[in-house]
């Protein structure tokens, strides 16, 4: 399903699929004509523009990766009720921090959806990364313990990730 | 529509209603631009897919057919958001500017903007240790 | 009931709004501006969503899809241009 090398019909998958499901989105229809355009949309575009690009991102796992989903979907709704709770709480108490996360992790997906992830749960905005690419700057609204956080999140996160990336 | 959807659909609505306000309280209160960027961040991300889902709801029962294109949205909102507070938060080290006194680990931030590694990463957190011990 | 439901949050987001106004005014720093407007666009998006939802029609779908779009653009180039002073390089 996911071959080592890539093939020329198409480049793609995964890019495919989201163009697929995007246009079908866009227009909110399953009607065969629709589907049918989206069938060549999703094969000639990324045909089109495969040849801009070195070394494509590939998904190993496509069944874990839904599973990250899902867990980053419910972290954001825990991520969402904590800073609603600090923002209407008293805000003398709450001790904001920079830190900075070591990364494991090495290729440009990989970084950038860690980093997204980050900002986008528990209390954390990711703002920097070192140019070697070893260090992930993290500004924290409420920090107790830094390694503490530093080891949940390379756990919760980087490690799936990486399983997922194969990298 | 049943009443008892269209109750679930009004407490979605008002749920989502309610942390778009919270984003936007967090806006005013929160002390510095650092603390500034988790409320927008965060709560309107939730707020915007709060709404979409009731949008969704009512619209699929008006048509009476499915209509999921609001997550187009809701999608789309949730890659850009990390994005945007990442080059805002950027900028603002950029500019140097300050975060408030009691901000932990600002040393930090000068590194942050030159892209550099922490180089007394490692030190402080054992001094941290070692102050929290006695 | 949906129709009060649509009044309250109708009033949240335009108490949102004010205080997303009241920043992008008072702002000390212009990040602090930036980042007001760009809750800005996400409080209108939403009004906009709920105002669709009122009258019934899934018109102002699109509308919405490009405030969030041109909402994302403008605030990347915003930051872009503070951080070179140049928006293309």
């Amino acid at each position: 399903m996911f071959p080592a090398k890539e093939s020329r019909f198409l480049p793609m998958p995964f890019h495919s699929l989201l163009l697929f499901i995007v246009w079908l989105l866009l227009n909110n229809t399953l009607a065969f004509g629709h589907i049918l355009l989206a069938l060549f949309f999703a094969w000639a575009i990324p045909k089109l523009v495969s040849m801009l690009k070195h070394g494509h991102p590939t998904i190993k796992k496509p069944w874990l990766a839904l599973r990250y989903a899902l867990l980053v979907m419910k972290d954001i709704l825990v991520a969402n009720i904590e800073v609603a709770l600090i923002v209407l709480g008293p805000l003398n108490k709450i001790h904001p921090s920079f830190i900075a996360i070591p990364l494991d992790i090495k290729s440009d997906l990989g970084v950038t959806l860690f980093a997204s992830t980050i900002s986008l749960t528990p209390g954390t905005v990711s703002t920097e990364i070192s140019e070697d690419r070893k260090w992930l700057y993290v500004h924290a609204l409420h920090m107790d313990d830094p390694e503490q956080m530093i080891k949940e999140a390379k756990e919760r996160y980087e490690v799936p990730l990486k399983e997922i990336l194969g990298c | 529509m049943e009443f008892w959807l269209e109750s679930l659909v009004a407490i979605v609505l008002v749920i989502g209603g309610v942390f778009l306000l919270i984003g936007s309280i967090g806006l005013v209160r929160l002390p510095d631009i650092y603390t500034r960027l988790h409320g927008p961040t965060k709560a309107t991300t939730l707020g915007i897919a709060g709404l979409l889902l009731a949008s969704s709801v009512v619209s699929s029962f008006a048509e009476g057919s499915i209509s999921i294109h609001e997550w187009l949205i809701t999608l789309f909102l949730l890659i850009t958001a990390p994005v945007s507070a990442n080059m805002i938060a950027k900028t603002a080290l950029h500019h140097g500017l300050p975060a408030i006194e009691r901000t932990k680990g600002q040393e930090l931030m000068e590194q942050a903007n030159r892209q550099a590694p922490p180089t007394g990463m490692t030190t402080s957190l054992e001094s941290d240790a070692k102050d929290k011990q006695p | 009931m949906l129709k009060w439901a649509i009044i309250i949050v109708a009033a949240l987001i335009c108490v949102a709004l004010f205080m997303n106004l009241w920043r992008l005014i008072q702002g000390p720093s212009i990040q602090d501006r930036i980042l007001a407007l760009d809750t800005m666009y996400i409080n209108s998006i939403a009004l906009i969503i709920l105002y669709g939802i009122n009258v019934g029609t899934g018109l102002y779908f699109e509308a919405a899809l490009l405030i969030a779009m041109l909402g994302f653009v403008s605030t990347s180039a915003l930051c872009k241009y503070l951080l070179r002073g140049d928006l293309i390089e």
